[in-house]
């Protein structure tokens, strides 16, 4: 049984994550449930930190954990006497929803202790949480993106500055008052 | 021994988490926030795989970060559905006094 730092980080990581996520569905008090949020997306950039991609740990915290949890109590702030506190927050085929989640769960993770793919990977006996790498994935990460010459990804990123461009302007547009 | 299969087993369980919460909330922001937590647990899952298949030996330079850079993508496009979606609660809640999404049925059949 070996036991090291990595997997102690990743079972608690998981709880955090799991848990957290459970309280942002059940809570009753929407507020608590965006603070849960930031909560989810912290430990998420945890997870990211363990798969030796900190890159993307850093872009979560800045964009999710920073913008989208505080757009999203704008929000709340903004509509809060929308909901009555009293009635239920869940509809009525909440019962559906349930049966319909936990059969996918259960489908998902058989699927992922069968599959092929999952046990052939290179790492999947070996241990994947190691936090020394050598180097990071930063350096790479930008040639993909930005090089206009070797395999990149530079046409799809300016596409997605377009996206970006017209998610500002469309928000203006739709939450102008009249 | 943490390995591929334990990140893609907890990438499941919390999008079977926000799933629940996208088809059962009542609360228009309540099902944004559901779905934020999806668009994480797919993330996960992504770049679980690209943290297995970087020392694969039959992939090339670029293919080995591909999970990465589509995880990248997703949190672009996810922060700005969550912009255009707050701005639509915004609207119609000025418009009808209500975010109950039981309630906002003008294209029920």
């Amino acid at each position: 049984m070996s036991l090291n730092i990595a997997t102690v980080a990743f079972y608690v990581i998981a709880i955090v994550l799991v848990g957290s996520s459970l309280a942002v569905v059940m809570l009753r008090n929407i507020v608590h449930a965006a603070l849960f949020l930031a909560v989810v997306f912290g430990a998420a950039a945890g997870v990211y930190v363990l798969l030796n991609a900190e890159f993307i740990a850093i872009v979560q915290v800045l964009i999710y954990a920073g913008a989208v949890t505080i757009l999203v109590l704008f929000a709340i702030m903004l509509t809060q006497n929308a909901m009555s506190r009293t009635s239920s927050p869940f509809s009525g085929q909440a019962w559906l929803a349930a049966i319909i989640s936990v059969a996918l769960a259960a489908g998902l993770i058989f699927t992922v202790g069968s599959s092929q793919m999952a046990l052939a990977s290179p790492n999947a006996s070996a241990n994947l949480a190691n936090a020394i790498n050598g180097g990071g994935t930063v350096a790479r990460i930008g040639q993909l993106l930005y090089s206009p010459f070797d395999y990149s990804y530079v046409l799809p990123f300016e596409i997605a500055s377009v996206v970006l461009l017209v998610a500002i302007i469309g928000a203006i547009v739709i939450g102008r008052e009249e | 021994m943490v390995t591929l299969n334990s990140f893609l087993v907890l990438g499941a369980l919390v999008f079977c988490i926000g799933l629940f919460g996208a088809l059962s909330k009542r609360n228009a922001v309540a099902i944004l926030m559901s779905i934020e937590i999806m668009l994480n647990a797919v993330n996960i899952t992504l770049v679980a795989y690209a943290s297995a298949f970087q020392s694969f030996a039959g992939a090339g330079h670029g293919e080995r970060l591909t999970g990465q850079i589509f995880a990248i993508f997703i949190i672009t496009v996810a922060a700005a559905e969550a912009a255009v979606a707050l701005a639509m609660i915004i609207a119609i809640y000025r418009r009808r006094s209500t975010i109950d999404v039981g309630q906002i049925n003008l294209m029920r059949w």
